[in-house]
């Protein structure tokens, strides 16, 4: 075990480095791009044991990310924003073929107008494409993450490819202290990738997601949904193991302070870190506050997060994305499923600095609400 | 906590100088973060990054607004960007310079880094050398972490240019 100051993109590198994938089709975008070229150097430097696989779109990085996979090979990929767009059509062709990639995206805001800096409407807009979505709040985070979303995309019950999300600049520029785990407490954690049920073998021949009538693609998507729901049992189970080889905790949610909690933040990424510094300073003030992290966005951990907020009063639910007429994604998701009052709040659209005071007018303007849904610093012409 | 803010060009280094600066301050014991903001993404155009430095691990993830020290690094972004933004009494605002001298309002260092990076370097890349008068002005990273870093970021020749212009700025710090 080292501890090395860097980036979060050079922490998913590495931990890119230690899953010991064959295949990697990765096409560069900013703010993703360091993360294509440390693979790239790794690869060439015989330090990843993998065919890097250069591509001329995204389209093509995922496509060949699911052929891959498809062979029964563990694969990576990474994009970002637009990147990500263009690979959404096959996104969902991924989860549908039930093939086990893991794939970074370096949160980035979508175009028009063009914006190269941070928010989290790439990754939301894939929302129902059948992937596991994680947001990561530091690098070690990200490493950590990226380790364990191989073992539950790879576990057999499982079989849907895994998100790691990663905010754009805030952590993929970002350097501070990583602790970068040896290989050998890897290798124990996370063993060679064998799949258990369908891959593709010259030897016996078969196809993998090519057609299915009405009389079986109904059961084909509920069996998606199955193992989605599943995954909350598998996502805690590994974040355990994980616990007890490498000592670093995590779960689907991370409560902080709720327990006594009048008003609760919940919120996704970076975000919670200076929201956790927020809930101290308010704690000191007198005021009863907490945060909510959500680290599974999809699976939608309902049951933990009803667990985190059942005494509070209200929740503010802060999204980096929003959904026209509904407000964001995450607090939509909450009205659906958690039975509180619970306000939104838009911040951090196209790299927006969420600073302190920001918080605070959404802190302000939950206890004494004016509007379900609130564009937080929005400028007044 | 210590909050730092470098106010570049791209291209300039403004951004590695950050990262050395974080990297070296790991070195010395204590927690730190580096992160750049950048305008648009081409040579030239006015960069900022931001370095914080603590003895505890570091949870903020928004800029630095009111920042204890200032490094500029090019003296044309006086009249281009505000690097006395939401500077403190206290601020300490140091500029590669020969012709700035402070207009009285703030405490503000001149140092000629260009001329350190063209005689010693052969070129005008001054990021390490305005790291050196930090060092030295601040106290903030110790000298023999900077060089450390500074040697394992550019290896070989350049390196040792760099650590001896970055001396050269200690001593002058």
């Amino acid at each position: 075990m080292v501890k090395e100051v860097m980036t979060s993109n050079k922490a998913v590198a590495e931990a890119v480095r230690l899953a010991k994938p064959q295949v990697i089709p990765v096409y560069p975008i900013t703010p993703q791009t360091t993360i294509s070229e440390y693979l790239a150097q790794y690869v060439a430097d015989e330090k990843i044991d993998a065919k890097y696989v250069k591509v001329e779109s995204e389209h093509s990085a995922i496509s060949a990310a699911v052929g891959a996979s498809g062979a029964g090979v563990r694969v990576f990929t990474a994009t970002s924003s637009q990147g990500l767009m263009l690979m959404h059509e096959i996104l969902f062709a991924a989860a549908g073929m039930r093939v086990p990639i893991v794939l970074a995206d370096a949160n980035r805001a979508i175009s028009a107008p063009l914006n190269i800096w941070n928010d989290q409407q790439d990754s939301i807009a894939q929302r129902d494409a059948g992937w596991l979505q994680i947001y990561v709040e530091n690098a070690q985070e990200a490493l950590d993450t990226t380790l364990m979303a191989y073992k539950v995309s790879e576990n057999p019950d499982i079989l849907l490819p895994s998100m790691v999300c990663l905010d754009g600049f805030i952590l993929t520029h970002t350097v501070e202290p990583v602790e970068i785990p040896d290989q050998e407490s890897v290798d124990k954690f996370l063993p060679p990738y064998v799949p258990e049920h369908a891959f593709l073998d010259p030897n016996e021949p078969m196809s993998i997601g090519n057609f299915a009538d009405p009389d079986y693609y109904t059961e084909a998507r509920h069996d998606m949904e199955v193992a989605m729901t599943k995954s909350m049992e598998v996502i805690q189970k590994t974040c355990d193991e994980f616990a007890e080889i490498f000592g670093r905790k995590y779960g689907l949610v991370e409560p902080y302070k709720t327990e006594d909690a009048d008003i609760i933040f919940v919120a996704m990424g970076s975000l919670c870190s200076t929201l956790r510094v927020m809930v101290d300073q308010l704690r000191e003030k007198g005021e009863k506050v907490g945060l909510l992290k959500i680290r599974a966005y999809r699976p939608f951990p309902t049951e933990a997060i009803n667990e985190a907020v059942k005494n509070c009063e209200k929740i503010a639910v802060i999204d980096k994305n929003f959904s026209f007429g509904i407000g964001g994604a995450l607090y939509a998701d909450m009205k659906v499923k958690i039975d509180k009052e619970i306000y939104g709040f838009i911040a951090g659209l196209g790299g927006r600095d969420i600073t302190p005071e920001a918080i605070m007018e959404a802190y302000e303007k939950t206890k004494a609400p004016e509007n379900d849904v609130t564009w937080i610093g929005l400028k007044e012409e | 906590m210590i909050e730092i803010r470098f106010h570049g060009r791209g291209g300039q280094g403004a951004v590695t100088a950050a990262e050395i600066l974080a990297k070296a301050a790991f070195k010395d014991g204590n927690y730190s973060q580096a992160f750049p903001f950048f305008g648009v993404e081409r040579r030239g155009a006015p960069v900022m990054a931001f370095t914080r430095i603590d003895d505890k691990p570091i949870d903020l993830r928004y800029q630095v607004y009111n920042p204890d020290y200032v490094l500029v690094l090019d003296d044309g972004l006086l009249n281009v960007v505000d690097v006395f933004s939401g500077i403190k009494d206290n601020t300490e605002v140091t500029i590669n310079t020969t012709e700035f001298k402070g207009s009285g309002e703030h405490e503000v260092y001149s140092i000629d880094a260009t001329g350190i990076a063209l005689d010693m370097l052969g070129r005008n890349i001054v990021n390490t050398i305005i790291l050196g008068y930090f060092a030295k002005k601040t106290q903030a990273v110790s000298i023999d972490s900077l060089l450390e870093v500074i040697k394992e970021t550019f290896p070989g020749k350049i390196g040792e240019l760099n650590v001896e212009a970055t001396k050269k700025a200690y001593e002058m710090g």
